[in-house]
């Protein structure tokens, strides 16, 4: 056994090692004084100070929220539909090209999908700009809150909304006292996902924004085909910092929920 | 009615921003180029009536698909993606279940610790991942200057803006999709099992040949496909990481659409990329319901 654990240790050391250093090697030199992103020249926070006078990034910073923010949240509510029809829609006409439709952008590659959006953008005459964006964000985001939902809903226990309904309530109550509190976690981890998801697209976004609608990610890339810069390590980090905090808490939240939950199901157990 | 409204909305959704983009895509490729807005032809003019229809469909051709044939930049690209997609697969396979193996050996009180830490990466930003290896990678990066200083190597080697750096970028971007199922293959797998194989005299390592790679199989083809799939179609890695000499389709058709604005074309290299991605997915669609099966 011990021969094992020693092959595990060094496995898994090496392989977080992998995974960690070089967003750590990044974070570091955000914080270097030096312009030459590669020669440590002593400690700094100029490259912050210069990012946020960058009137370019702060408005791309902004679009981008606007995007995520309204692209998540209308995935979020199409997302759960589309769950919802999938696992208890029973049979429809055209079952199994909905379902694959919801399968399939989760596995076409972002350059057809901002390609096709882009054609029938045009097609129909549609300005490409924040709106555009958003449909595009939408369309793709909604697939995965719907794979994220139904995987909750599948194991979800039907007999509570039945009891729900033979106590009077009606499908719309029953929905919204019983089942969405039993799949709210599901729901707001698919909101997540939608979210982080339309913050980092940058090809779909490439695609279908216009010269006013210039998102964060098409900017970085568009600085970032040039060369190392420290400021884009500078917005690299706050970026970094915002996504560790929002999934350390998300975590915490979910552990803290699982055992109120587990403690209540004790608890009625007992009575 | 209210279920219909349920099945409707976003039914209706994805008809019109999912499958009618698609077909349109499937139209252009088979229009010509021209020099016009849009910059292809024929455009469908439902003024001139059932004529104007007959005489749209009977403009359309595979000549772009034959094009996709003649010039050899198109096929070498679809293979280099193949071969690169395949290779990397193979890296993350070999990188990854080490470290899924150790992380289902761990302690049970770290795991879910490990689990976060796996997880973390794929929620930061892809393209930022990416562009940290651009700082390592360069030939003042951190990488040389390390190995300089080591003395393993006398000048500084260049692996930015070559197909190495795309390998490394792709193992690096979708190693935590690798990890995961074989992790959570791993981790059902009965322990007793193994000390069976153990008692009955086989080997450590032999026990781990036939016991624990057949049992984390569904793991390990879940993985290779959720790697290979993306890394197909991948236009970032290979536009930051890889050089002028590095071929992928992604990277193709983005230039074919922006520098070229040759729209007939582009579709047809999508067209033919989905072609190519239909045989894997349905693979993966298959092992995904065998594997929900026998879990049932």
């Amino acid at each position: 056994m011990n021969r094992l654990s020693w092959f595990n240790t060094v496995s898994l050391t090496l392989g977080f090692a992998f995974l960690y250093i070089p967003m750590i090697i990044l974070i570091v030199f955000s914080f270097n004084e030096s312009k030459l992103v590669t020669v440590w020249a002593g400690f700094s926070t100029r490259w912050y100070g210069e990012l946020m006078q960058n009137q370019a990034f702060l408005s791309a910073a902004w679009v981008t929220l606007k995007v995520a923010v309204f692209s998540s949240t209308i995935a979020t509510v199409l997302g759960t539909m589309a769950a919802y029809v999938l696992v208890r829609g029973g049979r429809f006409m055209g079952r199994t090209l909905f379902s694959g439709m919801i399968y399939a952008p989760l596995v076409m590659p972002e350059v057809i999908t901002g390609l096709s959006l882009l054609l029938l953008f045009i097609g129909i005459g549609l300005d490409r700009g924040v709106l555009t964006i958003v449909l595009a964000h939408t369309t793709f985001s909604m697939c995965y809150v719907s794979v994220v939902v139904s995987s909750r809903l599948v194991t979800f226990d039907r007999s509570l909304e039945e009891a729900a309904l033979d106590l009077g309530c009606s499908p719309i109550q029953a929905f919204g006292l019983v089942t969405l509190p039993i799949i709210a976690p599901a729901v707001i981890s698919g909101w997540l996902l939608a979210f982080t998801l339309s913050l980092d697209d940058l090809v779909i976004a490439s695609f279908t924004s216009g010269p006013s609608s210039t998102t964060l990610p098409i900017k970085i890339f568009s600085a970032v085909r040039l060369g190392v810069s420290p400021e884009i390590n500078a917005l690299s980090t706050i970026m970094i910092g915002i996504v560790t905090v929002g999934v350390i808490t998300a975590s915490l939240v979910t552990k803290r929920a699982s055992i109120r939950q587990r403690r209540e199901e004790q608890e009625a157990a007992r009575a | 009615m209210r279920r219909l409204v349920l099945i409707a909305v976003p039914y209706l959704w994805l008809l019109a921003l999912f499958l009618v983009p698609f077909a349109i895509v499937l139209k252009i490729s088979l229009s010509d180029t021209a020099l016009s807005i849009p910059p292809y032809a024929p455009t469908l003019d439902f003024s001139a009536g059932w004529e104007g229809i007959r005489s749209f469909f009977a403009e359309l051709d595979f000549d772009n698909f034959v094009w996709l044939t003649q010039d050899d930049l198109y096929w070498k690209a679809y293979l280099s993606s193949l071969s690169i997609a395949l290779v990397s697969t193979a890296i993350t396979l070999l990188v990854g279940y080490p470290i899924a193996y150790g992380m289902a050996r761990a302690p049970e009180e770290w795991r879910p610790t490990l689990m976060m830490l796996v997880i973390l990466p794929f929620w930061t930003s892809f393209l930022i991942r990416v562009y940290a290896w651009m700082g390592i990678l360069s030939s003042e990066g951190f990488l040389n200057q390390l190995l300089l200083w080591v003395g393993i190597v006398d000048e500084p080697l260049t692996i930015l803006n070559t197909n190495t750096a795309v390998y490394i970028g792709i193992v690096y971007t979708y190693l935590p999709f690798m990890i995961l199922p074989i992790y959570a293959a791993l981790d059902r797998l009965d322990g007793s099992l193994i000390e069976a194989a153990e008692d009955l005299g086989c080997s450590r390592l032999t026990a781990f040949w036939l016991v624990t790679i057949p049992l984390s199989r569904n793991g390990i083809v879940a993985g290779c496909f959720l790697v290979f799939i993306p890394a197909l179609g991948e236009f970032v890695i290979p536009s930051l990481l890889g050089g002028s000499g590095t071929l992928m389709i992604g990277k193709v058709l983005w230039e074919e659409f922006f520098s070229n604005r040759d729209w007939p074309v582009a579709s047809a290299v999508a067209v033919v990329l989905l072609l190519i991605l239909v045989i894997p997915i349905v693979l993966f669609q298959r092992n995904q319901q065998k594997q929900a099966e026998a879990d049932q």
